[in-house]
Order: C-alpha cells, then structure tokens, then sequence
C-alpha cells in the first residue's frame, strides 16, 4: 500500500505540473478546481478503473468516467495522456488551434478517452446515468463514475438526475462532488448555499459517501474502494469529496479568483517549484 | 379520405421499431398518452422510461445512453423539446453528434385551445440551425409512419416534428421515405408550391382552386428541411420561375428562411412566404386558427394569385 500510495501521489505531482505548465502556455485555463480534484483523477485512471487506452466510444465492459464539470479539461487531459490514451506531446496544443484539446472536452474532435461533450454545467449527470442505464440494458457489469463541481449543483437539472436515479435504483454509478467550495464567483455558500448536502442527497435517495480529505491519496482510495462496497445495492452512490481548490500550490490553495486565469512568469516557476517529481515534463 | 393523427404514426412507427430493433429505446416526459407512445411501453416496458416532467434530464438521459450502443426515441411536445432544452440539445447531443431521435408531437399554431404557452412556431429554426441535426416534418400518419422508422437507420441527430389534429392520409402506406429527399406530389407549369407538414394537403386544395382558374401549380413536399432537397426544388422553380412556401412556424428561422436563403444564391427568384408573420399565437379550434393566421389553403391561392400577378408586372 505504501510504495502503490508513493506511486499514485508521484503522478499527482506530475499531473499537476502538466496543468499549470498548459494554462500557461495556453494563456487560458482552470487551474484551481483542476488542482483540487486531481487527486481523485489519479487514483481513479491509475489505480481504480477497469479501463483500456485502446479506445471504445460505447466502453462495453469497461468502467467509463465523465467529466461534468468540463472547465477542468487540462487535469482530465493530463491523466489521459499519461494512462496513454493519445501521446504526451499533444498536451502542448492546448485550447490552440486545430487541436483535439479543446477548452472544454469533446467527443468532437475525436479525442481518446472522450466520451461527450461537457462545459456548459448540470448536464452530465444525466449523460452517466444514461451510459448506465445503457450497461444495465446490455447487462454489463461494469461501472460508470462522473465527477460534478459543486457549485454546478446550482443547476436544477442535476436534482431531476438526482430524482432520476433513485427512482430507477441505478445502482452501477459512483458519482463524486468535488467540494472545493469555490465558484466563479466566490464561496459556494455565499453565493447560493448547498446546505447540508449529506442530507441533501440522502433524501433524494442517494447513498452517501463523505471523503473528508479529498487531496490524500490514501484517504480516496480508502472512500471509493468503500463506495464501490455499496454498488449493486439499488441506490445510486454519491460521493462527497472534500478538496481545496489550486491544492499543491500555496498561493493558490482555497483562492476563488484561480477558477479560470492563468499564471504570469514569476507565478509559473513558483507553482512548478512546489512541485518536484522524478517524472518528465510533456 | 380517411382522417389520422400524425402522432399515432410516430406512435405505431416506434411500436413496429420496438418489435424490430433491440437497440431501440424510447422515453417519455409525462405525455405517453398524447405522445401515443403506451403501445411501445407495453410491448417493450424494459426499454421504456418514463422521466417525468423533466425534459432536460431526459436529453441527457439519451445522450448518455447512445454510449453503450442504444438507439434513444425522446417523446415530448414540440415546445418542451426544443426552446425548453436547447442547451442540452446543442451540447450533449448536437456538437457530440449522438444518435438520439427528439420526437416532438403538438407542434404550431393546430395545437389550438392550449394556447400560445403550447404553441412553438420557433422550433425548426432553433433545430435546423444546430450543425449535425437533421429535421423532418412529415405531412401524414403514412408518412410520419415511415419517417419514424427510417431515422432509426441513419446514424446522427434527428428532430422529427408532428402534430395532434387529424389529418388526411393522402400518402400511400408502401411510400419509401427517403430522408434529404423531397416528394414532387403534382406536377405544374405555373408555380412551384413548396410545402412541409400537413400544409402539403392544403397546398393540394390549393392547386385545384388555382387550377379552376387555369394556374396549373407543382406542389413539392419537403418532409426534409434540413439537409434541402436542393437539386429537386432548384430543377422546379427552374421551370416556373415562382414559387410559394407553406409552413406552420415562424417567418423568421423556418423552411421559407431556408429556401429563399438557396434561392438567393442559385437562382434569385419572386416568393412568397404562408407563415406566421412574427407573433405569438391564442386559443381557438385548430383549423379557425390556421385561417386567422392565414396558413390555410385560401392563403396559399391568393398568395400564389397575387405573385403571378407580380411576376406579370
């Protein structure tokens, strides 16, 4: 467990330098809500997942991740390249012209590992909970995992998904909340308050799953590999992670104003100073 | 002439792709009944799924379920379907080009006594503007049949749009839909009356009043708005050199924007439009209110009077 943990945080580091190194080339980018929820990217495409790098756009018996909350693309592109969905080099084209790397993700271009198109938020709960009621149809056995941003549960259409999937007891789907509690805007609960979403989701007839310390790796694997405990249990699993938004960099960690802008020179070699691996660059 | 709703050949279309396609699933948004969508839900009630009234959820819902190989049928009214969930349209499905059929029954003006509230007359040009999604209009219950059932085999987003009075079936029930390919219903000399939806059978009235008064009309049943028809329309009109557009939506964004739009560009020629002429629409029996907003076949002859009395000019 000790050397499997060592691993996974080694390629967190890395990812994370890959984040911040293309939103600075890019000029443009996420960094903020990337760095809180890449823990939990890692330990899903490297540790949890039954997945395979040879890509298939319907993943039969394959697990399959979503990523609602598309604004965090570079973190998802990052691991991707890294799993050897397409190569490391490509990160380089970045939200540039003719690249597969869009802004936000899209099957579009025909991008390994992408599934849909995401950005414009609330919709990809019920995308994944279409992909599953689809593996249940095709009585594959596998599992589907969507991430959502929590300030995107202000959208009315995750809580129809929410209804959605309790009623149909859409037990095959893990689904996590990055709770960095950072919007655009400022704070979540300043903004428009979650209230207590434990009992949020549990009275829409969820099983919840709270993983207090979203950036440790050892603390994730033990939070989902309990959730996937409770699959096949006619309640559909959320799990609710609690991040900091731009984690692993000082001056970013639980600042709202790092949602969507990029780093400056002097910032760039700071952020990738915190950030040593053994690992190589893109 | 035998009278049927368009909707129950959406209806009995989905029911016979039920029967013959495994990977054909439909859901609905609390309208099975008026969708005529229980003969599906009985007949392959695993493969059905009632969301609720929750038309975005449900667009998401068969997004995400074409990933794993289905073929999703989405059932609701024509104004929940499109304006309601347009950013779910464009996003999940449109720009990710998945294989999902939005079905809408109650579309326009005929949907009468519910009101302007019910009555999209906006929903082919929010559509028809959306890269990737194919839009069909077809004018019967034959047709309706048969457009159902030909979209399941051509891969990509389709908007199929019908409606809820009773109609005429004047197509036969072994016509071969064609999708991007238009009907030419009656050949003419005179003018070219383009049509889509149950406006093609007031056209056809239309022609034999005009006929009476020696106007011999081609009447040409675009049931593909999106992809035109262009070749069969273009070789038309180059023969009569006019040409009247008859739709039941909005002047602005529908088949008539999209003609005079090909028009321009190939062949610049005088039209006129039978629409609804940029207002909202009211309660009423459906077929007064096709005549207050001048969509009857009564327009379509004064319309065409009036532009042969033009082009004589």
């Amino acid at each position: 467990m000790f050397k499997l943990i060592k691993k996974l945080e080694n390629i967190s580091i890395q990812v994370r330098r890959d984040v911040l190194r293309m939103i600075y080339y890019a000029k443009s980018g996420h960094p903020g809500g990337s760095l809180s929820a890449t823990d939990m990217l890692v330990v899903l495409y490297f540790h949890i997942m039954n997945h395979s790098n040879k890509f298939s756009i319907d993943g039969i018996n394959e697990d399959i991740f979503f990523l609602s909350n598309g604004h965090i693309s570079s973190l998802w592109y990052s691991v991707l390249a890294r799993c050897g969905y397409f190569p490391l080099e490509e990160l380089k084209t970045f939200r540039k012209i003719n690249s597969r790397l869009q802004g936000h993700p899209t099957n579009a271009e025909e991008l390994p590992g992408i599934r849909i198109s995401s950005g414009s938020l609330g919709q990809g709960l019920s995308v994944a909970l279409g992909a599953a009621l689809s593996k249940k149809i095709n009585n594959d056995k596998k599992i589907i995992y969507i991430m959502l941003g929590d300030g995107e549960l202000q959208e009315g259409q995750i809580w129809e998904a929410a209804m959605f999937a309790a009623h149909y007891k859409i037990d095959n789907i893990i689904s996590i909340i990055d709770c960095n509690g950072k919007q655009i805007d400022g704070n979540v609960d300043d903004i428009i308050s979650l209230e207590n979403l434990y009992y949020k989701w549990q009275s829409f007839g969820w099983n919840v799953v709270e993983i207090y310390k979203g950036n440790n790796i050892e603390n994730i694997i033990i939070g989902v590999k309990y959730a996937k405990s409770l699959l096949g249990n006619n309640k559909p699993i959320v799990i609710l992670l609690k991040t900091q938004m731009g984690y692993g960099v000082d001056f970013m960690v639980d600042d709202h104003n790092w949602h969507g802008m990029s780093l400056n020179e002097i910032q760039i070699k700071k952020a990738l100073n915190q950030l040593k691996t053994d690992l190589k660059d893109y | 002439m035998e009278k049927k709703d368009t909707r129950s050949g959406f209806g009995d279309g989905l029911l016979e792709l039920g029967k013959q396609m495994g990977n054909v699933v439909a859901l609905c948004a609390d309208l099975t009944k008026s969708m005529k969508m229980e003969a599906f839900r009985n007949h392959c009630p695993d493969r059905f799924f009632q969301v609720g009234i929750a038309e975005a959820n449900m667009i998401g819902i068969a997004a995400g379920m074409t990933i794993g190989g289905k073929i999703p049928y989405t059932g609701s009214f024509a104004n929940f379907t499109t304006g309601r969930v347009y950013d779910q349209i464009r996003q999940s499905i449109a720009y990710s080009n998945k294989n999902v059929k939005i079905c809408a029954s109650h579309a326009g003006l005929t949907l009468g006594e519910d009101g302007a509230t019910h009555q999209i007359l906006e929903d082919i040009g929010l559509m028809k503007m959306l890269p990737n999604m194919t839009v069909i209009c077809p004018c019967d219950y034959n047709q309706t049949r048969a457009a159902t059932i030909a979209i399941a085999n051509h891969y990509g987003p389709v908007y199929l749009r019908f409606g809820r009075p009773k109609l005429p079936v004047f197509t036969s029930k072994n016509d071969t839909f064609e999708i991007g390919k238009s009907v030419v219903m009656k050949r003419g000399r005179d003018i070219t009356i383009i049509a889509t939806g149950h406006l093609v059978w007031e056209s056809i009235i239309a022609s034999d009043f005009l006929l009476k008064k020696g106007i011999d009309a081609e009447i040409i049943n675009v049931h593909t708005i999106k992809p035109l028809d262009k070749d069969t329309i273009l070789d038309s009109i180059a023969s009569t050199r006019a040409v009247v557009v008859a739709e039941e939506h909005q002047i602005n964004g529908g088949l008539g924007d999209s003609i005079a739009q090909l028009l321009s560009i190939y062949m610049p020629t005088k039209m006129k439009s039978i629409s609804i002429n940029d207002m909202f629409g009211e309660s009423g029996d459906p077929y007064l209110l096709m005549q207050k907003y001048k969509i009857d076949y009564q327009s379509i002859v004064n319309s065409a009077l009036n532009l042969l009395s033009d082009c004589k000019k």
